[in-house]
């Protein structure tokens, strides 16, 4: 068996009881990465000299009998939105096409300081706008159970290069799903935490009240030692909440006897792909075969989360992204007259169609004559939602519904609709405007052969009760141990 | 169309962006569909309802007030475009 | 012509003396060469997060309080949105709907007159960064070493009527911030400027004239020739038959000229929204009240006190305690020479007018308090004469020498042996019959010539009552 087809904890375990170098796991990756990333293009930078220095110089310290962390060797990913001091950061954008930032990400530095490898950064939709990583300046990247497929998004290189195989784990960030909805079309594990569990500085922002940083992985038990990592308090980020440690990995264990699973079937209506739903009704049966208590739940206000999501997001966003202006970093344009062409000039040609359009919509309902009908009524909602997730959380552990109501599409499937590709997020966008943990984990196969995530949520912090139930779905399923063809699909 | 040519001219002004006269269209057919869409919430009443701009009960944030070295200045100005005498140069401010 | 209204309202920035910046760790110290009191943060790259000063609330709130302005429970802090060289973010963190100060007022005195001026709102906001002009390629350059220093903008209400009104107002804001040691008030280099609104109305008109804003005046003399400046210049619009534009200005203080900058038409839309990287502040009544508690004695109490306690005219003591250095001058020389009005005369006399010359300040001159009370206590013992002491506080205040020792060292003690003096007044009356003989036919101006050899004589030692009770004596024996 090829090193790079292992998890993230064997890996770990292995080059800690010295079965294998840490360069003998760098090796196998990127020579894995030699192979397939050419058909995938999940990778927008690899950081392979970094690496290999990095690998010598911990494999001189576990050699020394030192301990080089939990993820002492263990080769990673990180998306291209979270800084990393001397490595380009980017964004998928042409706006930053060259910007190499100076610091490091607290994610970034704790990756570091357990012992990680960044082996590269991953490819994005540009800013993390989109469902599909097709809005990327510089390449799409395939999906690896059909090439002809988008691997989802925003965090498409994360998913993608953990589903190939190019990495252990990877770094994705969570808008409105993008996590999750390409876990899920991947078939990976894909994490949200719960806004304010895992620091945003050096993510580069999108919607700053709805941004959340979170792990791929290739289990579930991956992805909680991923979360014990990235996990606490940062005092460079004000909303980083200030709690006690928690070990995360003390949650797998498979037994979810007596807990209780909400099933909101107010909010699982049409629009939903029939082989996802059977996916979805399948996975109710498991848990129930599991020993979990089934409860029909009702969220009448989560439809609207999608709305809510379009009008704060896109806000903050426009003003998120008035910094890139080709005055202090990015791109500038190459012929203007004055400052106010420097201005316009630079943003037209570094801003691609999507971030336009959401720079637009954002300006449009901040703008005067429109805040309070608009961004104000938008919190107003999302006031509402919060409250209607509380009170489910009264009567369950967590809820499960699928991750998205479609599998993998083509390439250019939406590109006529944006509101289209909007309506992807549908499931995954009601977790974000309520701040609370999410889990995309492997759930299925549609009738072409393409993956289905199914997704639990839990209560705010309550992360535990989240990756025990999505441990006991994978330890009573088998789709997780599939791997992609890396093939273009029939 | 719930948003018009004339507003989207207005905002790509405000978000310092110019638009090809088919993008404008496109962009007006585009964000009035979404602004449709987002007009579902209207419906909703949300009397007496407070909105929510932080999703965490936080309050009263604070640092210290302590001086930490700064950057060096290479450092600062290294991403940017146009430099000159230590500073990030732009054109001309007219005011 | 018609009588005119004048009708002025202030919105004064003043950059708080914390030692850090509003957001981040970096320096506020002024002077650094441009862009080395930066970091990623107050920069505005990418990724990175703010986090609130803690000082920053507390010396607004210092401010609130001095003001007598209601302190916000729950204030929070919102985006204005809007493109500048000067601002790296393209956006400035301030208040928008809930600033952590409401509703105060200060009273100012015009030529005797009292008045209540009404502080509308103080919120707290970041400053943005310098534009420096390269004339040699005609570009503008940015150094952002002042970007995200913590500012406090306080707005007052339409309640001033004249540049004088709006002078007053400025010089007791000022020092009750001086007071408040919030704002080290140095309008030179920017720490305390403000902009004005203003419009025009004929007398008897209700609703307002349409006001302009001239913005950014970091000296008294600007804010005072830019308001008869743009008085002048509306009431001649109007007389003229023109009309009044809602217009931002600027003022050139050389050239004594306001001019448009932009008008009402590509009006900016900021976009406020609440900024959702920070948090609510909200403030607990025992947070106020022990900020309330700690609050320095403010000018107008001092003021009152200096009447009571030391007897002072109000005319002294509302100079005395205008400025905290100087209060504070006065206050301790006088703990040490107990002589309030010798002190205060000396402080708003010779030494006002060279340290005026000098352009420094009070606690920058080389006298000490300690130096002043001695001075006066040589006088008031009678060492040496008050026309001496002038010589001598000169002698101090160039070299900051004692002035014990600079009236030992120059042998300028004054002479009060009566037989030596009077020695010397004889021999000078011997020498001027004609003197004697003018003051006795009724010139009295022939003794003050005397007076002046004899101390010529004696280099200005002699004690003059002394030697006028022994020339009166000599001639009239």
């Amino acid at each position: 068996m090829d090193l790079y087809s292992l998890t993230l904890t064997e890996v770990a375990k292995k080059i800690k009881n010295k079965e294998v170098t840490i360069k003998e796991v760098l090796d196998s990756v990127y020579s894995r990465i030699k192979e397939v990333e050419p058909k995938v293009d999940a990778y927008l930078t690899l950081t392979q000299e970094l690496a290999y220095d990095r690998a010598e110089k911990l494999q001189q310290r576990l050699d020394n009998g030192e301990d080089i962390g939990i993820l002492g060797g263990v080769p990673v990913a990180i998306k291209d939105n979270i800084c990393t001091n001397g490595v380009k950061t980017t964004c998928a954008s042409k706006m930053l096409d060259n910007f190499t930032p100076i610091y490091s990400a607290t994610v970034v530095k704790k990756l570091e300081e357990a012992g990680a490898i960044i082996v590269g950064k991953t490819n994005m939709d540009e800013f993390a706008m989109g469902s599909s990583t097709e809005t990327a300046f510089a390449k799409d990247t395939k999906n690896p159970w059909d090439l002809t497929r988008v691997p989802g998004g925003s965090s498409g290189g994360s998913a993608a290069a953990v589903s190939a195989d190019m990495a252990f784990a990877s770094l994705g960030s969570d808008t409105g799903g993008s996590i999750r909805q390409p876990a899920s079309y991947c078939s990976v594990v894909g994490l949200k935490p719960t806004y304010g569990l895992v620091s945003r500085f050096g993510l580069i922002a999108f919607a700053s009240s709805l941004d959340q940083i979170g792990p791929f992985a290739k289990t579930v038990e991956d992805a909680a030692l991923m979360l014990n990592v990235l996990a606490g308090h940062d005092k460079m980020d004000t909303t980083s909440a200030n709690l006690e440690k928690v070990d995360y990995t003390e949650a797998l264990v498979n037994d979810i006897k007596g807990k209780v699973v909400g099933i909101p079937t107010d909010f699982i209506t049409d629009g939903i792909n029939k082989d996802v739903r059977a996916a979805y009704d399948e996975a109710i049966e498991t848990l129930k075969n599991a020993g979990a208590q089934i409860k029909e739940i009702t969220l009448e206000y989560a439809k609207y989360s999608l709305a809510t999501y379009y009008i704060i997001a896109t806000a903050e966003a426009s003003s998120n992204l008035g910094r890139y202006d080709g005055i202090k970093y990015g791109y500038r344009t190459k012929d203007f007259n004055d400052l106010d062409e420097l201005y316009t000039k630079s943003r037209t040609e570094g801003f691609g169609p999507e971030v336009k359009r959401r720079i637009m919509l954002g300006t449009y309902v901040l703008s005067s004559g429109y805040y309070d009908a608009y961004y104000k009524r938008a919190q107003q909602v999302r006031t509402l939602i919060v409250e209607n997730f509380k009170k489910a959380f009264e009567e369950c552990d967590v809820i499960m519904i699928p991750t998205a109501p479609n599998t993998a599409f083509k390439f250019g499937a939406h590109d006529a609709s944006p509101l289209e590709m909007y309506l992807e997020d549908i499931y995954t966008v009601p977790v974000n405007m309520a701040g609370l943990p999410g889990i995309s984990v492997p759930g299925g196969f549609d009738t072409n052969g393409m993956p289905i995530g199914i997704q639990f949520i839990a209560k705010a912090f309550d992360e535990k009760n989240l990756l025990q139930v999505a441990y006991a779905f994978e330890q009573n399923t088998t789709y997780h141990n599939e791997r992609p063809t890396i093939e273009e699909g029939k | 169309m719930s948003v018009s040519k004339e507003d989207v001219k207005h905002i790509a002004k405000l978000s310092k962006l110019n638009l090809t006269e088919e993008e404008l269209e496109k962009y007006t057919t585009d964000l009035s569909n979404i602004v449709d869409f987002a007009n579902e919430l209207s419906n909703i009443n949300v009397e007496g309802v407070k909105p929510t701009a932080h999703i965490l009960d936080i309050r009263n944030v604070f640092r210290k007030d302590e001086v930490q070295p700064s950057y060096d200045r290479e450092e600062i100005l290294k991403n940017a475009p146009s430099k000159d005498a230590g500073c990030v140069s732009v054109p001309k401010v007219v005011e | 012509m018609k009588e005119y209204e004048v009708i002025i309202g202030l919105e004064v920035h003043a950059e708080l003396s914390t030692n850090t910046k509003i957001y981040c760790n970096c320096s506020t110290s002024f002077g650094a060469d441009p862009n080395t009191h930066c970091c990623p943060i107050c920069t505005g790259m990418p990724g990175t997060l703010p986090v609130l000063n803690e000082k920053v609330v507390e010396y607004a709130v210092k401010a609130g309080l001095a003001t007598n302005c209601e302190i916000s429970r729950f204030s929070k802090q919102d985006r204005k949105n809007y493109f500048y060289p000067d601002l790296p973010k393209a956006f400035q963190t301030s208040q928008y709907d809930l600033p952590l100060c409401l509703g105060g007022h200060i009273d100012i005195n015009v030529d005797g007159n009292k008045k209540s001026i009404g502080i509308t709102r103080i919120h707290i906001e970041e400053d943005a960064g310098k534009l420096i002009h390269d004339a040699y390629t005609g570009d503008t350059l940015v150094d952002m070493n002042r970007c995200a220093v913590p500012l406090i903008e306080i707005v007052s209400e339409p309640d001033i009527r004249s540049a004088d009104e709006a002078i007053a107002y400025m010089q007791t804001l000022k020092s009750i911030l001086e007071y408040l040691e919030v704002c080290d008030c140095k309008m030179q280099e920017g720490s305390l400027r403000c902009d004005v609104n203003l419009s025009v109305r004929p007398v008897g008109q209700k609703e307002f004239g349409t006001r302009t804003e001239t913005k950014n005046l970091n000296s008294f003399k600007a804010i005072h020739n830019s308001i008869e400046f743009e008085i002048k210049r509306q009431i001649e619009v109007l007389e003229n038959g023109g009309k009044i534009y809602q217009e931002t200005r600027r003022f050139d203080d050389a050239k004594g000229v306001g001019y448009a900058m932009r008008t009402k038409e590509d009006a900016q839309d900021y976009r406020y929204f609440p900024e959702p990287d920070l948090a609510p502040i909200i403030l607990s009544d025992e947070y106020i009240n022990d900020i309330k508690n700690s609050l320095p004695e403010m000018p107008h109490i001092k003021k009152e006190r200096y009447i009571k306690e030391f007897g002072l005219p109000e005319y002294d003591a509302e100079i005395l305690t205008a400025s905290k250095k100087t209060a504070y001058f006065f206050e301790k020389a006088n703990a040490i020479c107990n002589n309030p009005k010798a002190v205060s005369n000396w402080i708003m006399g010779d030494f006002a007018r060279m340290l005026n010359e000098k352009e420094i300040e009070i606690d920058e001159s080389e006298v000490t308090e300690e130096n002043l009370a001695c001075l006066i206590t040589l006088i008031d013992k009678g060492t040496i004469s008050s026309k001496i002491a002038k010589q001598v506080f000169e002698d101090m205040f160039e070299t900051g020498e004692n002035a014990k020792e600079i009236v030992e060292k120059k042998g300028l003690v004054q002479m009060s042996d009566e037989g030596a003096i009077k020695e010397i007044v004889q021999r000078i009356v011997d020498a001027n019959p004609q003197s004697v003989a003018d003051y006795k036919a009724g010139k009295d101006r022939a003794i003050g010539f005397m007076v002046g050899q004899i101390m010529k004589e004696t280099k200005g030692k002699a004690n003059p009552q002394i030697v006028n009770k022994l020339l009166l004596e000599i001639i009239n024996k």
